[in-house]
């Protein structure tokens, strides 16, 4: 079995590629791309209950368990929020609930995308990650016992 | 040319230069601020009154004897009789100092109808209010039993007046409804309103917050019984607005807070209350904002509401004609009286995507449901974006933002 990559092994990754860009609207343009990638949320998980809230944009959030890793799968109506959230599945997705709890995700401030973003922006996206490490919390407590 | 007729002259190049923080630039480009339905920015007469004040006058107002506190007690209420003169009260003491629009509307709410409003009675706002328009009565009629009524609106984003005054009866206490909307820029008929709304008996308030910085405000002429608006939307600080009330009915109201200023004796057993306006006015007020909201006045007067507005109404109708041309865009609000707000919808593409891509351009819009979230629902929408145009606004910035709405959907599409 393929081994999955660690959190900052991708994170680096992530900031190694927005270093090649040289001003935002290529940042922009790049992190477009990928919230314009087909979305994986099938309509039936777009209900209230999935909804992240604190996003300008309506974003759903759904999670699963398997083999003792977290996977997630997540879809906006906002292209660049998306894009955002592609990102933040690629570092999580498929890690273990430890990990995922205590990821500190610095590449948001190192790509640039906390400062940049408008604080209320900013806040849906961390409110975004924050309903990501509870999904993580709660399998974690579910199947592994605290 | 005379001299006198330059300065008569509307320049929005040196009007710029009253505003110091037009100079910055956002994302390395120059700001263009086009949210100005949010609020305004400042001229520097306005920053240099609020620096004037802490550094030579600052003392708390109405009781101190000593030199400085009757300075400030004198600004402070230099203010007041500015803003008397700015809506063309008959008496000062119509004017109450209120932290902002908001706080005016749930005084009312709070005291005027808590005192009038009971069981079954009918309290009518319009489908466009700001929620802050709509949850004081909301709550009032929570608490009271009575009945919110709202009027409904066209697609152009109009009150349909005759469904008002179907509405209108015997039950009716209150009309509180915008002047201006703030989402769509619509100018409501609130003359016609008020008559009507008195002819049932019923009182009206206006909420003024998107109004007073375009139109002429007359309250005596509108016969408006309550006027409500906001100073950092008129050039002014944020935290102080005003309300405005007929004498009769200001003074036949329950008192809103209890505090210091607003008493002339207490004991703990009974107490009575200051005359008007202090009997509004608990606590140390906002001393400082307050006396630099009659700067900004004053700059408004000195430049010439009618002179801004004309200069308005011209972007306004460039911008409408330019955005018209933008592919898949839909301007909601299409009243034939508008303030300068334009607000539109673009097909596919999400007002929050728009937003950040034009703030990358240094493009300073609105986007969202704007605390009208009844119209949005209206118009099945979960917002807009919202240009809104202020004195100091180009025909070039608006190329700007045309530019990069082009730009913006190339990107989103």
């Amino acid at each position: 079995m393929e081994e999955t990559k660690k959190i900052a092994e991708i994170e680096s990754e992530i900031v190694d590629e927005f270093s090649l860009f040289d001003n935002w609207d290529e940042k922009y343009e790049y992190i477009i791309d990928l919230g314009k990638k087909p979305a994986p949320l099938e309509e039936q998980y777009k209900k209230d209950e999935n909804k992240v809230k604190g996003c300008q944009s309506t974003v759903w959030l759904v999670a699963d368990y398997r083999n003792g890793r977290v996977y997630f799968k997540a879809e906006s109506n906002s292209v660049i929020v998306q894009g955002l959230i592609s990102l933040l599945i690629r570092v999580l997705s498929g890690q273990k609930p430890d990990d995922i709890v205590e990821a500190k995700l610095e590449f948001l401030n190192e790509i640039g995308m906390m400062t940049h973003l408008a604080q209320t922006r900013s806040n849906g996206l961390l409110a975004m990650v924050k309903q990501m490490k509870n999904y993580a919390l709660a399998y974690k407590l579910k199947h592994e016992g605290v | 040319m005379p001299s006198a007729a330059i300065q008569n002259e509307f320049d929005v190049y040196s009007v710029r230069k009253h505003f110091p923080i037009l100079d910055r630039e956002v994302k390395n480009k120059p700001l263009v601020y086009f949210d100005n339905a949010a609020t305004t920015q400042k001229p520097k007469v306005v920053i240099d009154a609020l620096v004037e004040y802490y550094s030579r006058f600052n003392a708390n107002i109405h009781r101190g004897i000593h030199s400085l506190a009757e300075e400030a007690t004198a600004a402070f209420e230099a203010t007041r009789d500015t803003a008397k003169q700015f809506i063309n009260a008959s008496a000062r003491e119509e004017i109450i100092f209120t932290g902002g629009t908001t706080e005016g509307i749930n005084l009312v709410a709070q005291t005027w109808g808590r005192q009038n409003i009971n069981k079954g009675d009918e309290i009518i706002i319009s489908t466009m209010e700001h929620h802050s328009n709509i949850v004081p009565w909301h709550v009032l009629c929570q608490e009271k039993g009575a009945v919110l009524k709202v009027i409904p609106v066209t697609q152009d984003g109009e009150i349909i007046f005759e469904e008002f005054e179907k509405m209108l009866g015997g039950k009716t206490k209150i009309v509180a409804i915008a002047y201006a909307s703030n989402s769509l820029g619509t100018i409501n008929p609130v003359r016609k309103i008020i008559e009507k709304a008195h002819a049932a008996g019923a009182v009206v308030l206006l909420d003024g917050a998107q109004s007073t910085v375009h139109l002429d405000i007359d309250v005596q002429q509108l016969d408006c019984d309550f006027y409500a608006f906001s100073s950092h939307k008129l050039y002014g600080p944020t935290g102080v607005g005003v309300l405005y009330g007929k004498k009769q009915l200001l003074e036949s109201m329950p008192v809103y807070q209890g505090g210091g200023e607003m008493i002339k004796e207490v004991s703990f057993t009974d107490i009575s209350y200051n005359d008007l306006p202090y009997k509004f006015e608990a606590g140390t007020p906002n001393i400082a904002d307050t006396v630099a909201f009659k700067a900004a006045m004053d700059f408004v007067n000195h430049i010439g509401k009618e002179k801004i507005r004309k200069h308005e109404s011209e972007l306004l109708a460039y911008a409408t004609n330019q955005l018209q041309q933008v592919p898949g865009l839909k301007i909601i609000g299409r009243a034939k009286e508008k303030v300068s707000v334009v607000s539109f919808v673009i097909e596919k593409v999400h007002p929050q995507d728009l937003g950040i891509l034009l703030d990358n351009r240094g493009v300073a819009v609105r986007t969202g449901h704007h605390c009208t979230q009844p119209l949005m629902d209206f118009f099945c929408i979960p917002g807009t974006t919202r240009a809104s145009f202020a004195m100091y606004n180009t025909i070039e910035e608006i190329d700007v933002l045309t530019e990069g709405l082009h730009r913006a959907i190339k990107m989103l599409a």
